[in-house]
């Protein structure tokens, strides 16, 4: 079928199967910033923003993403550089497979907690699982852009 | 305390920037958007032969353009497991075999134009099989009627003991004896004799396992891969399809997460063979399905423990009786078995009994292979648990009994001679240790004196500590080499070339800085590429805590050779009379005494284009190899609290205070050992590969297999020891796997102090917590 998207404020038709997932097509339109890791919409590194709201990108029927404003890191350019400083200035990135995801999901976070805490910040990003860091580096990176102490 | 430049300091990594703002960078990401697609057929039984498949239906699937059974594939036995050569795992896999020996094993490989073509074609392969009956429980393998490999052509390159129709993948007994054990034994005031059991873990690196593959203008096989040693990978590839290595290239790109899962070959055999029969590029991307079950796991063991102590509190006797499961194959059967006793029996030092064995079984289960910690960490469990055990029984503090018992900086062990990688090691004194400081301060930092053993808090919660120390390697001596190659271009920078491999580590950023700091230059003078068996030199790759310590040495000697280089150079162009009236600093060239100079800049200008006859490239190299191999240390400390209602176990603060010697970037050290705490914390409490009665692997995806999120651990707390050890390049140790092998026990020994239940079996559940408090009521 017949698809049009809004993806970082721009629009791209293409063709695709019914049944196919956003993280699909969004990749083979070039988007590889989202990751496929676990089938399941367990690990959350597809997550993506549609209309603002942190998605995963997985578990979301392209056919439903028509109308829709789609985001991913590509389309954050410099309003992601505070968020990739704070991660990286404390080595959290690590393999990185989880990064993009992960710095939309704040970028998400950042615009919603209006009074963050340690704990809110962990259940925004709860979904967000990395393998490699053990999540404190990120924390510490994160408090600091959310400026919580 | 030394000054340097580059080294210790903390600067983000050279690829944060990209990898987090989504640069094309993983396999996934650069495989040619016309490469085919596969797809694998795998087994539905634990054990089976197939008697006949027919591939013909599947065939005529729109789009299929492949399919290969144990028919079409070489029959050349070969091991996955990645690691040095001679290869001291059983060579008992085919790329394909009419034997399947666990539900995920593969039975035929399918390439399309498209996914949905290949998987359609998979659904319309004709297999029979007769089916067989399996073995499951790692306790009944050996002698069992079931014989896992009976295939003729099953063979290892030196003795391992090896003993297939007896279900035995390798055994090691009668070599790691010291003393007379059981007479020391006898001889204890205190003994402790326990069995204890560690069980398979998910590795769960959160890129599935990737490979793609096409044939170049030279019509070489060209192979990405998210593999963690490039070199083993083209060493393999070229054995299992006999083909030439000069033929074979195998190029890493970023690779999203390793811990041991990418050192084994997986997916590469499949994509290499396609492109071979088809010319065309192929690609295969692994469901998290296929990663759980058709991957490798963590060796499931029972580890026997037996100490003994005299009155004084001196550990005298210290003997281990291992079995270990590694499934269907048995890759790294052997030297993740050794680990297990050289990376423990070390750490008490003072015993003056020794004894290590034991059996590595085959088993109709997913194979087990590297993984962080590798042996260590199971036996880590067991160890550090009866230490606690003893000093139970002894009624003195655990954390005590350690610090009088654990090997210190100066010592040595006998182990370390007797047991190598699969065969003798090599004797080394400890350099550097700071082990009892690192015991001392955790204690501070948990704040034990207050809190050990437990305080009750309210009617139904008990807050507790425990505690383990843990040491492991920084590769592997005289067995693991790494290399590094610096060339200067004009402007004044540096490629860095080097094989290791980064895995997310951070490695890239950290054998940037040693380079730098050997040449003298600033770091950002640096690009670094790995790694790559064209162009990159030969490392053994990313695995036994090696990359700091061995690839590190290597950039070091290449850094220390390119400024000699350098300062040759200069000493020509400003006419210097001797070389060491030559100052390099700041990035200038400066004739002492004088005001004459040339900066870096202008002087690799003049060597590309201005001087003439003197023009040239200047490269310079470096391999290094070891005989040491400096241990880094832990001590970990863990604050829990116990709902004694529920048996639930929250934890608190996970204390970790390690000796890696010089931190090369202390920030992504610290992130190494927060990223090891965690899954060990995972594999301890609720991470646990579960099978069904009939061998089918129930933990196949990540809703049914939890990892650690960002809500499961308070807080983790790391520090790191003022420690050098002067084999390491600036000072430094490894750092990757240390992090992992304590908390097993801590918590489980904080659960005794808690509660009085001592846990010998993983993972500890609330349940097992809960059975256990209520049997002590009883």
């Amino acid at each position: 079928m017949k698809l049009k998207l809004s993806i970082n404020q721009q629009f791209y038709n293409t063709h695709i199967d019914g049944d196919e997932s956003l993280l699909d097509v969004l990749r083979n339109l070039g988007f590889k910033s989202v990751k496929k890791g676990c089938d399941t919409g367990a690990c959350g590194v597809c997550s993506i923003l549609i209309n603002g709201e942190p998605t995963l990108s997985c578990q979301f029927l392209a056919a439903r993403a028509e109308g829709k404003k789609i985001t991913t890191v590509e389309g954050l350019g410099a309003k992601a550089d505070k968020i990739v400083k704070a991660i990286i200035n404390e080595g959290a990135d690590q393999c990185g497979y989880c990064g993009p995801s992960l710095v939309l999901t704040i970028y998400a976070m950042k615009k919603e907690l209006k009074d963050p805490t340690v704990d809110k910040i962990k259940h925004f990003l709860a979904g967000n699982l990395c393998r490699c860091s053990g999540y404190e580096g990120q924390l510490r990176g994160i408090k600091k852009y959310m400026g919580v102490k | 305390m030394m000054n340097f430049k580059e080294v210790k300091h903390s600067i983000p990594k050279v690829d944060g920037k990209g990898l987090l703002t989504g640069a094309h960078a993983y396999t996934n990401d650069l495989a040619s958007d016309n490469a085919l697609i596969i797809k694998l057929l795998r087994s539905p039984h634990a054990f089976a032969k197939i008697k006949s498949i027919g591939t013909k239906q599947a065939s005529n699937v729109e789009g299929v353009e492949c399919i290969l059974t144990y028919k079409d594939v070489p029959r050349i036995p070969i091991t996955r497991a990645g690691q040095g050569y001679p290869e001291p795992s059983p060579k008992d896999k085919f790329i394909l075999d009419y034997y399947v020996r666990y539900i995920g094993d593969e039975v035929a490989i399918v390439a399309a134009t498209n996914e949905k073509a290949a998987s359609d074609a998979i659904k319309l392969i004709e297999v029979e099989y007769e089916v067989l009956k399996p073995v499951l429980d790692f306790e009944k393998a050996e002698g069992n009627e079931t014989v896992i490999h009976p295939e003729s052509e099953i063979y290892s390159m030196f003795p391992i003991g090896l003993d297939a129709k007896n279900n035995i993948a390798c055994s090691y007994i009668d070599t790691m004896i010291v003393g007379d054990i059981e007479k020391t034994l006898k001889e204890s005031d205190f003994v402790v004799s326990e069995r204890y059991y560690t069980h398979a873990q998910q590795q769960t690196a959160m890129e599935p396992h990737t490979s793609s593959a096409f044939i170049d203008v030279q019509g070489r096989l060209n192979i990405f891969s998210s593999t963690q040693n490039p070199y083993h990978t083209r060493r393999i590839i070229g054995e299992a399809l006999n083909k030439p290595l000069r033929d074979i290239r195998v190029y890493k790109p970023r690779i999203g997460g390793g811990f041991g899962a990418k050192q084994q070959i997986h997916n590469d055999l499949f994509s290499a063979i396609v492109t071979l029969k088809t010319g065309k590029p192929s690609k295969c991307f692994y469901t998290r399905k296929e990663v759980n079950e058709s991957t490798f796991t963590r060796h499931q063991m029972r580890i026997d423990v037996q100490l003994g102590a005299d009155k004084n509190g001196n550990l005298k006797a210290f003997d281990m009786q291992v079995l270990s499961n590694t499934g269907a194959y048995g890759e790294h059967s052997l030297t993740t078995f050794m680990v297990a006793g050289s990376k423990l029996l070390p750490m008490y030092n003072k015993a003056v009994a020794l004894r290590f064995e034991g059996k590595v079984v085959y088993t109709n289960k997913c194979s087990a292979g590297a993984f962080r910690g590798y042996g260590a960490i199971q036996a880590n469990f067991a160890v550090e648990s009866a230490i606690d055990e003893l000093a139970a029984k002894m009624n003195i503090d655990p954390v005590e009994l350690r610090l009088k018992n654990c090997i210190k900086e100066g010592e040595t062990s006998p182990v370390f001679r007797v047991m190598g990688e699969g065969g003798e090691g090599i004797a080394q004194i400890m350099d550097s240790c700071k082990l009892d400081h690192c015991i001392k301060r955790g204690k501070k930092l948990i704040k034990w004196k207050e809190k050990f053993p437990s305080t009750q808090v309210s009617s139904n919660k008990i807050r507790s500590v425990g505690a383990a120390i843990a040491m492991q390697g920084s590769g592997i001596p005289l067995l693991d080499m790494g290399s590094a190659v610096l060339k200067l271009n004009d402007d004044g920078f540096f490629n860095l070339l080097v094989g290791a491999t980064d895995i997310g580590t951070g490695s890239d950023t950290v054998l940037s800085q040693i380079a730098a700091e050997a040449i003298g230059v600033p770091v950002d003078r640096i690009v670094i590429t790995s790694s790559d068996t064209d162009t990159t030199p030969y490392d053994v790759g990313a695995y036994a805590s090696s990359t700091t310590f061995v690839s590190g040495n290597a950039a070091r000697k290449a850094g220390l050779n390119m400024r000699v280089k350098l300062i040759d150079e200069a000493a020509r162009v400003l006419q210097a009379v001797h070389k060491d009236d030559i100052v390099f600093e700041d990035c200038t060239f400066k004739l002492k005494n004088t005001d004459q100079s040339i900066t870096l800049k202008d002087l690799s200008e003049g060597l590309y284009y201005k001087y003439g006859a003197d023009m040239k490239q200047l490269i310079a190299s470096g391999s290094n190899t070891s005989p040491k191999s400096p241990p880094p240390f832990m001590a970990g400390f863990v604050e829990i609290e116990v709902d004694t209602e529920t048996g639930k176990i929250d934890i608190l603060d996970y204390v970790g205070v390690v000796d890696c010697g010089t931190p090369i970037n202390p920030n992504l050290a610290k992130i190494q050992v927060e990223g090891g705490i965690l899954q060990g914390i995972g594999m301890a409490m609720f991470e646990d590969v579960r099978y069904s009665e009939s061998g089918q692997m129930l933990t196949n995806n990540l809703m049914k297999y939890k990892i650690p999120n960002r809500k499961d651990v308070k807080k983790l707390t790391v520090e790191f020891a003022e420690s050098y050890d002067p084999a390491g390049p600036y000072g430094a140790k490894s750092v990757g796997e240390i992090g992992i092998d304590t908390p097993l026990a801590a918590v489980a020994n904080a659960i005794y102090n808690a509660t009085g239940v001592r846990i010998r079996k993983l993972p500890i559940t609330p349940e097992s917590v809960l059975i256990g408090i209520n049997k002590l009521k009883s």
